[in-house]
């Protein structure tokens, strides 16, 4: 049913048709001495209610800029900051300071990779998250809130809460710390969270865990997640939908189906090809992409990725170093699947180089 | 190739054909019952020694020379405490690494002095692991100078060959470090390791702090130099992907011990241990996409226990599905299991994954939970 | 915690004895000769005068005799003679003053209400100064405000401070007459004109030291700001003045502990400077006084003390240190 969107960031109901999240030609750009850092360039996403959006990137790529642009954890005093960023149907660009802290850490929230640093070292773990209970809820008690830390750290599977209640982030260990970090952001409910490589400086069993919690409190919260990482591996596994960033820009968006099975961006396949991976062949040679990612200050003309690619001379005269491709639907104009490249058919140049690796091995 | 002397018998010929470069002389490096533990003191007034973090111990391990044998094992298991105690940066508590025929554990810091040339480390953080005071051709042309190996008007040629060697520009050894990227960073440690000519690196997480388009290059790069220089590699990581890419031989470690180790088919196909099987599972993988959802995994409860305070017995019983009353009792010791090269594993009950197996001892176990709770919370039996 | 403390506090006994020793072995062996300052005063002095007075003064004795006497002071109380008349000195014993033949203890108590007094007034006003100075400079961190800040504070912290001091005294005191005069009234006479009459050097010694307080919590500010948990409190939607002060001024604090322990410890030992330009009767113008007249007993009191209080500044900071961060163990 179609409902008017809520204006109102603190309502906890969204009935709209429009996604929770919406990110409409995002541009980010820091002014430094050396000149201006392109960080994000005309990104455009969308993610729903109880979906996950895989962010895809090495560093540099823009993920987390893009990301903390939309919580507004930028100085807006060293930022500029263009388009469009729809949190529940409020503008969030352009907010005031005391709207979007209202909105910070309440109806979207964020947790980040190293859960040791990401916590005070000085308080204990059950006051920071009574004191993201407090700050958005400042009619309730210290004791209520208090008891609210202790049934969010419940919630993600600590033991004897009560008592690990009372303790420093570093008498936890790493696994427990982001779940700590995952209770304090979800104290408040809300109902987009951003996962900053939240697994990445984690064992490997740990982070099953965690992604285990991160999906089963998705089911129950009903939460829109959008999780950040540069392993494809979990990405596979969590997300509904992927987007691949690069320097700045969205070069693949699609289904997670999609995106991984029949990726049609040279940057992708790059990825796909240089991590090794457990069932392939291990006397294989990886392919890893040549040179290193650009610079945010002075980006390649054209295609961003031009440098890097082996596949440049399909394209016919030198259209990728002279003009950035648009995202463009893979296949037919399904919307399901959009790249940014010049190739004409990349299905076909892919097949064609995977048969001639396989001749060469 | 793995010893275990106590487990050792005389028809077993553990002598593994996948290793590379071994021509039937002793192992390069043998390392037997090594252990290492840091003194934990009290904090009263007269500061007595009250436990040990058992960092490391007693494990066993040889690797032949151009072999590569891989370490892998999570947080708190020791294997970045392993790779420090080879290069002798702790000295061992107990146990001896015999290294080319000699065993380097007694020795001092200056009898270590000529073998420096020969085992050399590469670390993780590209970031930190090089100092950023001094120029790139200085960290290279270091160990150089301090060993005295090539003439001081050569060192300059010497450094700019391994510069290359490594892919980086010759032209930049006079830059600083954080003129580059931390791929670079990471090539110009491994030039520095490499500038002795070592017999022995210990890449202790080498690519772990690397983009991954970087990491393959990296990889790549140890790959090439180590058959071109001949190299033995002990390839200390957590992930066990790029382990099993680089090492033909891997040895699984658990809080201190070796629970597992084979070649690569054995340890990735035909796993044995429990931990083993559950490590394995719990990789995520990007073929999953084509299913959609998350991969069906073995569940490893709660975290792992203490080193100062390690399980008695079997260390893995208290998250492991197998645990009997034996594991309490008796440390499994690292038996052959089969394997043509050679595949141990420490479990009293190893054998391949069987779901059945699994899924019936937690059910066991989840029955067990409850009847206790019942039996807790029942009323006093009436007379 | 307790096992920490007690291990320092032994520590801390043997720094002050070692220190001591020190002290008196310097003036044992160096070049003084108490009966020729003592007798000097007031009639003539032969050399057998001066001689006897060394004599009664057991300064003749073999050293460690002496020494022992001296610590046996400290315990027990002893008696002194000069000359002729013995002087009652009871414990603590530091020795009897050749200047004026009081007890070196009574004056100490005597003079460090004044010291302490100064101290306080002054560590608050540069403490607080300071640090508001340094977290407001941090905040602007690279604007017009905060470059004039930090300007402003090398001008002043490049200013000697007895220039500065005597400055404030001959034109606020002296020709504009906004203040006062200075000097020390004891505080439990009368708390308010103990107040006033230091208001002056408190400002004063507030002002010449906050300078380098708002150039370390400037930087540490700084620091702090760019720290996770920061990046994380701003994340949970937290007020921007309670990420501020509750995290990223917490954080901060602590290299300011440190100097300010070791600072405050300084100033108990003898504000010199401020006591001598504006007049005040405190340890620091009685050891300076001390020194051309070899007033041994004095001099090495004043050390004694000053040793002391360092030692114990550094373990109070070393305390304050776990209360602060909950990561640092006290080992």
């Amino acid at each position: 049913m179609l409902t008017e969107p809520s204006t109102d960031p603190t309502a906890k109901e969204w009935t709209s048709d429009e996604p929770f999240l919406v990110v409409d030609d995002l541009t980010v750009k820091f002014p430094t001495a050396d000149g201006l850092v392109q960080a994000v360039t005309g990104l455009s996403y969308q993610v729903e209610l109880g979906k996950t959006l895989g962010i895809v990137g090495e560093s540099g790529s823009g993920k987390s800029v893009s990301s903390m642009a939309v919580v507004g954890l930028h100085d807006p005093k060293r930022t500029r900051m263009t388009g469009s960023i729809r949190v529940g149907g409020t503008e969030v660009i352009g907010l005031s300071e005391n709207k979007m802290r209202r909105l910070r850490g309440n109806d979207a929230a964020m947790i980040f990779q190293d859960a040791l640093a990401a916590l005070h070292p000085f308080y204990r773990v059950g006051s920071q998250i009574a004191e993201a209970y407090l700050s958005h809820h400042p009619s309730a008690t210290k004791r209520e809130a208090h008891q609210k830390a202790v049934s969010m750290l419940d919630r993600v599977g600590i033991p004897q809460p009560d008592q690990r209640v009372r303790d420093f982030p570093h008498q936890f260990s790493g696994g427990m710390r982001q779940r700590a970090m995952i209770a304090m952001a979800l104290v408040n409910d809300p109902k987009l969270l951003f996962a900053d490589e939240p697994t990445t400086a984690l064992d490997v069993t740990v982070q099953a865990q965690i992604l285990d919690l991160l999906q089963e409190l998705q089911r129950d919260f009903g939460s829109a997640i959008v999780f950040i990482t540069h392993d494809l591996g979990v990405i596979a596994e969590m997300a509904d939908d992927v987007l691949v960033m690069y320097a700045g820009r969205a070069v693949e968006y699609g289904t997670c189906k999609e995106i991984l099975t029949r990726p049609r961006m040279p940057y992708t396949w790059g990825l796909l090809e240089s991590i090794p991976e457990v069932e392939s062949d291990p006397t294989q040679r990886l392919l890893p992409i040549p040179g290193t990612p650009p610079s945010l200050l002075l980006p390649p003309s054209g295609c961003p990725f031009h440098p890097r690619c082996r596949f440049t001379g399909e394209v016919p005269g030198d259209l990728c170093e002279r003009e950035l491709p648009e995202l463009e639907p893979a296949t037919g104009d399904r919307a399901e699947h959009l790249k940014r490249c010049h190739l004409r058919n990349p299905a076909e140049t892919l097949d064609r180089a995977t048969a001639l690796a396989a001749g060469e091995g | 190739m793995v010893t275990d002397t106590e487990s050792m018998t005389p028809d077993t010929e553990p002598r593994t054909e996948t290793s590379g470069g071994s021509t039937g002389d002793r192992p390069l490096l043998e390392v037997t019952d090594l252990v290492k533990h840091f003194p934990v003191k009290s904090s009263g007034v007269i500061r007595r020694v009250i436990g040990q973090v058992q960092a490391v111990d007693g494990i066993s391990f040889t690797v032949d020379r151009g072999e590569s044998l891989g370490l892998v094992g999570e947080s708190g298991c020791g294997k970045t405490t392993t790779g420090r105690v080879l290069t002798k940066l702790y000295e061992p508590t107990s146990g001896s690494m015999v290294f080319d025929g000699t065993d380097l554990s007694p020795l001092s810091a200056k009898q270590m002095l000529p073998f420096r040339k020969d085992v050399q480390m590469i670390f993780q953080d590209p970031y930190t692991s090089l100092n950023p005071r001094h120029t790139v051709g200085s960290i290279v042309g270091t160990p150089l100078r301090v060993h005295d190996v090539v003439p001081k008007n050569k060192t300059l040629a010497r450094v700019q060959e391994l510069l290359e060697l490594v892919g980086l520009n010759p032209e930049h050894y006079n830059r600083y470090p954080n003129e580059f990227s931390g791929g670079q960073r990471q090539r110009i440690g491994i030039a520095r390791a490499l500038a002795l000519k070592p017999k022995l690196m210990v890449a202790d997480e080498p690519v772990s702090a690397l983009d991954v388009s970087i990491q393959a290059q990296v990889i790549n790069l140890l790959q090439d130099l180590q058959k071109e220089f001949d190299i033995a590699f002990l390839f200390i990581a957590h992930d066990l992907s790029v382990v099993r890419h680089f090492c033909p031989r891997v040895a699984v470690m658990y809080l201190g011990k070796i629970v597992e180790v084979g070649d690569r088919e054995s340890i990735y196909k035909n796993a044995h241990h429990p931990y083993t099987q559950a490590l394995l599972s719990a990789i995520p993988d990007v073929k999953q996409a084509q299913v959609g959802g998350r991969r069906e995994r073995i569940r490893l409860e709660g975290d792992v226990p203490s080193p100062i305070n390690p399980p008695s017995g079997c260390r893995f019983r208290t998250r492991c599905w197998k645990a009997q009353d034996i594991c309490a009792e008796q440390e499994p010791p690292l038996l052959q299991i089969g394997g043509p090269g050679g595949h141990f594993a420490a479990c009293h009950f190893a054998e391949p994954y069987d779901s059945a197996i699994h899924d019936a001892a937690k059910a066991q176990a989840a029955a067990d939970e409850e009847a206790r709770r019942k039996a807790e919370s029942a009323p006093e039996p009436a007379d | 915690m307790v096992g920490f403390v007690v291990r320092r506090l032994i520590s801390a006994v043997l720094v002050v004895w070692i220190t001591s020793m020190i002290v008196f072995a310097v003036f044992f062996y160096g070049p003084s000769d108490p009966g020729q300052t003592l007798c000097a005063q007031g009639t003539r002095c032969t050399p057998e005068k001066a001689e006897r007075i060394n004599e009664s003064l057991g300064f003749n004795d073999p050293v460690v005799s002496q020494y022992g006497e001296w610590l046996g002071g400290i315990f027990v109380g002893r008696e002194i003679t000069i000359g002729s008349s013995p002087i009652d000195c009871p414990a603590p014993c530091l020795g009897v003053s050749y200047r004026t033949r009081e007890p070196v203890t009574d004056i100490i108590k005597d003079r460090y209400p004044a010291t302490l007094s100064l101290a306080i007034g002054g560590a608050a006003v540069f403490l607080t100064v300071g640090v508001t100075l340094g977290v407001i400079a941090a905040r602007n961190r690279g604007t017009a405000l905060d470059k004039s800040m930090v300007g402003g504070s090398l001008v002043v912290s490049s200013i000697p401070y007895y220039l500065l001091a005597l400055l404030a005294f001959l034109y606020l005191v002296n020709k504009w007459g906004i203040f006062s005069s200075t000097s020390y009234e004891p505080f439990l006479d009368n708390p308010v004109a103990w107040a006033s009459a230091l208001l002056l050097p408190w400002l004063v010694i507030g002002l010449a030291n906050s300078t380098s307080y708002a150039r370390y919590s400037r930087g540490s500010m700084v620091e702090a700001l760019s720290e996770d948990y920061v990046r994380t409190a701003r994340a949970k939607g937290l007020r921007e003045r309670r990420i501020v002060f509750k995290h990223a001024l917490r954080a901060a604090i602590v290299p300011v502990v440190t100097i300010f322990g070791l600072d405050f410890s300084a100033l108990l030992a003898g504000t010199i400077f401020t006591e001598q330009i504006f007049g005040i009767d405190g340890m620091g113008r009685t050891a300076i006084l001390a020194i051309p007249l070899q007033n041994l007993p004095v001099i090495s009191a004043t050390v004694l003390i000053a040793s002391a209080l360092v030692v114990l500044a550094n373990l109070l900071v070393d305390v304050m240190y776990s209360v602060i961060d909950p990561r640092v163990r006290l080992t």
